[in-house]
């Protein structure tokens, strides 16, 4: 009953709110609709409706989907070494960084579902009532690890706030071991999605040790500078007071990692290009063209002038430390970051395919519509989350009875 | 997990070899010449000659033996381009006395049922491997006795046997290609 | 405290019971034919009799569904065999003749998408395995061309599969006598196997297969060359069907010039045996470890 008035007073929260609100929330909805509506169309003739071929059978789909582990590795991995460490400007909202991580797996647990071939089938992934091949396929492994994280994305920031709301303090020993045991599943997310394609040999684009070390490094680029401007649009609509010296800590930390992943690039083209061996091939791909195919070229130098310049306005520190220049930076860095490990990281893995094919694939509009979808789907459910999340942090949002002695967790208005 | 199958290769029912055997023993016996016991080891299928042709030795009886090089007025359609430096003109491998038969390097006569060991005689590592059943086209049951043979000269035509070129199947549709989606 | 303890309890029972809820509302609207496959057990854990009602449900289905009367044989391995395959590239010119015959033995599709599970690739004399430069979509007026020889690719039934390693859910496995084989109602379609492939074995069935009725072959195996339909993996099986009758596969069959060997890797008595005892074989891409049952060699 008690559960039942609780979710009655969140439907409410959530259904009221300003224009703003509305307008963004139905932006989101008619954009899920649309992609309903491809995703149907993917369901009824099959997966010939996209542009995936036999030569490059992963395409859009599965290219967001690397992105986004890595967007929900790097939401942790930023937030709770500071809730360890007590960096006090970003303790407070260690929660919200959680539940975005939570919405990102989300993402990327749908974009694996739509580019099933049967998702009626997905029990057959369920251990004991499927038969999940674990511990032999690195899928069966991302599947247990991905829907543990996002089970401890939820459990923990949903126990904090209903305490919270009941104006209690969460219990230590309960939240803490599972606050820290994030941090190495966080690694592990990504690291078992790096192996998925690492363990690959019919693929040498793939098959580089390189490949791991250089996803963390580019997913510690692009979850800290979509934290960034999370931050600074919770700090815009909810009073919330997130300082401006934990944003800049922040960008400061996207500049190593940028570095980090800047020069993983330089090694991985160094081993190529000096060594001249035929699995060069995929990297000319990506990077000249291959037999006049060059269609990825414009994306990948593109994406790598981005990141440079991203580089650059978080290296310096008048540019990092000013707000216009900052979320330039941000934007650079998650564009470029998106070009480099989605597109510019599965195809080439795929051309030339293991009997010399070349296939240029670009999505097509249902393709790019269904990914619209799903990312609107994750911004929906990340709204939502803190539609209902910030109140009860501010201390507005509480049981009645606790109302009076209530205290805001969070400083703010 | 898995359930082993108690299945065992099918086995060699005498049956069968007979069958096989049959088409062969027939042609001896309308024949009527020695049984050549070299044909009980590869159960060939029979030679592809023209319908009619067979016996020679309804035409060839009657006639003078012209061992000379000619042209001839008869079998207008045999070209003879096969290795000239060795087979000079048609009794390279034909017995000039008896058309029904062919005759070895040693002079002794085999049926046209068992050619190949007159190819053999030149190719041999290609006999060799034939013999084996790796070369040449295979179909039908390939363990035990139920493999069938084809004559050398079911796919090779001993007068002009260079293999012509043939119009290839069409490529595959291009992942790109309309009819692939 | 106590009330907090009884919301988060409640919580999770309302989540729970939720499911559970939308769930049985699904399975109560479809049909029981629509609920018993969807249920359908994993084939290797079918017993004698589920799999005869399955050949049964089967047969069924596609008497209604394509107007044929198929046969659907689900013949298990015998013992003591081990599938290999021998290809001599001095004989093969390249004319397609076993990629066409395997789409017809094995119902691929014709077009939409056009599925062929051989792939005859013809390369530069000079030039055995630098498969980068390997042209596909040749299309000579004859065949075969002076510069150039053919190598055609398929499924080498690996001894050390990288498909059957990844396949997420066991959809795919080595038989014991040592296919690589699909239960085709058990692959959830994530292609990770296609990935895993090094010699483009597996293909796709991107949307519902395109047979016309009277192509189809009714002569047909579980795990082989039945009916499939949209969103599921396939490759070559050797001719499941034929080979654990003793019949070579069709591809075999096909070849005008005798290039394809086929038999038992265990039998000291076989052809594949005496060629690869007899001839230099090699294999594609040996430094991947996958141990391939195909082999190649030249005859002369």
């Amino acid at each position: 009953m008690e559960a039942w008035r609780f979710y009655k007073k969140t439907l409410k929260l959530v259904a009221s709110g300003s224009p703003v609100y509305y307008a963004w929330c139905l932006f989101l909805i008619c954009i899920i609709l649309v992609g309903l509506r491809y995703y149907m169309v993917q369901i009824n003739h099959g997966l010939i409706a996209t542009h995936m071929r036999n030569e490059v059978s992963w395409g859009m789909y599965i290219a967001n989907f690397t992105y986004l582990v890595g967007v929900a590795a790097a939401a942790v991995l930023l937030v709770i070494p500071a809730y360890i460490y007590h960096f006090k400007p970003i303790k407070e909202i260690v929660v919200l960084g959680e539940l975005w991580a939570a919405s990102s797996i989300i993402m990327a647990l749908i974009f694996v579902l739509v580019d099933l071939g049967r998702p009626d089938r997905f029990w057959h992934l369920i251990p004991r009532i499927g038969w999940l091949s674990f511990p032999a396929s690195l899928l069966a492994w991302d599947v247990l690890v991905l829907n543990g994280y996002l089970v401890l994305n939820i459990v923990v920031p949903v126990y904090m706030l209903v305490k919270l709301y009941y104006g209690k303090e969460p219990n230590k020993k309960l939240v803490v071991p599972l606050i820290l045991i994030s941090i190495p599943w966080a690694v592990g997310i990504h690291t078992v999605t790096a192996f998925l394609y690492n363990g690959l040999a019919a693929r040498p684009f793939w098959n580089a040790s390189i490949l791991a070390p250089r996803f963390l490094a580019s997913a510690f680029c692009s979850g800290p500078a979509m934290v960034i401007v999370i931050f600074q649009v919770i700090r815009r609509i909810s009073y919330i007071k997130i300082e401006d010296a934990a944003l800049f800590k922040i960008a400061e930390l996207i500049a190593y990692a940028m570095f980090l992943n800047l020069f993983l690039l330089s090694a991985e083209a160094f081993k190529e290009y000096y060594s001249d061996t035929l699995n060069l091939a995929s990297l000319r791909y990506l990077y000249q063209g291959l037999d006049g195919h060059r269609v990825l070229v414009p994306w990948i130098w593109t994406a790598f002038s981005f990141n440079v310049a991203a580089f650059i306005i978080f290296l310096l520190r008048w540019t990092r430390k000013w707000l216009p220049t900052l979320n330039l930076g941000c934007l650079l860095v998650i564009v470029g970051v998106w070009i480099e490990k989605g597109p510019g990281f599965i195809l080439p893995g795929f051309v030339p395919g293991p009997l010399g094919e070349i296939y240029d694939y670009i999505p097509n509009e249902l393709e790019l519509f269904v990914s619209f979808g799903v990312w609107a789907t994750g911004l929906l459910i990340f709204t939502l989350f803190m539609k209902v999340a910030i109140p009860i942090e501010r201390g507005d949002f509480v049981h009645t009875r606790y109302h009076k002695d209530a205290e805001p967790l969070v400083p703010g208005r | 997990m898995i359930r082993r199958s108690s299945h065992r290769v099918p086995g060699l029912p005498a049956l069968a070899m007979l069958v096989f055997f049959a088409p062969t023993a027939l042609v001896f016996l309308s024949l009527g010449t020695d049984v050549i016991s070299a044909t009980v080891e590869f159960p060939v299928a029979p030679p592809p000659l023209t319908p009619g042709i067979f016996p020679c030795s309804s035409c060839h009886a009657g006639m003078e033996p012209d061992t000379t090089k000619r042209e001839l007025s008869m079998h207008p359609e045999i070209e003879l381009r096969h290795a000239p430096e060795v087979i000079t003109w048609c009794f390279s491998c034909h017995d000039a006395k008896n058309r029904d038969k062919l005759h070895l390097v040693n002079g002794n006569l085999i049926d046209f049922t068992e050619s190949h060991r007159l190819c053999g005689q030149c190719h041999g590592t290609t006999y060799r491997d034939w013999k084996a059943g790796i070369h040449g086209k295979r179909i039908g049951y390939f363990a035990g006795g139920r493999r069938i043979y084809f004559l050398c000269v079911s796919c090779h035509n001993p007068h002009d046997p260079k293999f012509k070129p043939i119009k290839p199947m069409p490529p595959p549709a291009g992942p790109w290609d309309r009819q692939n989606g | 405290m106590a009330e907090s303890k009884l919301t988060r309890r409640q919580f999770l029972g309302t989540v729970v019971s939720a499911g559970v809820a939308a769930s049985a509302f699904t399975l109560a609207s479809c049909s029981r034919k629509e609920r018993e496959s969807f249920f359908q057990k994993h084939f290797l854990e079918m017993t004698d009799a589920e799999k005869k009602d399955l050949v049964a449900k089967l047969e069924e289905r596609y008497r209604a569904r394509y107007g044929r009367s198929f046969n659907v044989s689900v013949k298990g391995a015998g013992r003591g065999i081990l599938w290999g395959y021998g290809l001599d590239l001095s004989r093969c010119i390249g004319c397609r003749r076993c990629v066409y015959g395997c789409v017809k033995e094995n119902n691929l599709s014709r077009h939409n998408p056009q599925t062929q599970w051989i792939r005859v690739l013809r390369l530069r004399k000079g030039n055995l395995l630098d498969l980068e430069k390997a042209d596909h979509y040749y299309n000579p007026p004859q065949v075969p061309e002076p510069d150039y020889f053919y190598m055609p690719v398929q499924c080498q039934h690996c001894e050390n599969p990288p498909c059957v390693k990844v396949c997420p859910v066991h959809a795919t496995w080595k038989e014991p006598d040592g296919l690589v084989v699909v239960d085709y109602n058990w692959c959830i379609g994530c292609r990770y196997c296609m990935a895993a492939c090094p010699y483009r074995g597996r293909t796709f069935n991107w949307s519902e297969p395109k047979v016309e009725k009277e192509e189809w072959n009714t002569e047909v195996h579980y795990l082989g060359n039945r009916p499939r339909f949209k969103n599921v993996v396939d490759k070559c099986t050797f001719c499941v069907q034929r080979v654990r009758n003793g019949r070579y596969p069709a591809c075999v069959e096909a070849c005008p010039t005798g290039s394809r060997k086929f038999g038992n890797l265990l039998d000291p008595e076989s052809e594949i045996r005496y060629l690869i005892d007899k001839k230099r074989v090699f294999r594609l891409k040996e430094e991947l470890n996958t141990e391939p049952k195909f082999y190649y060699f030249f005859a002369e």
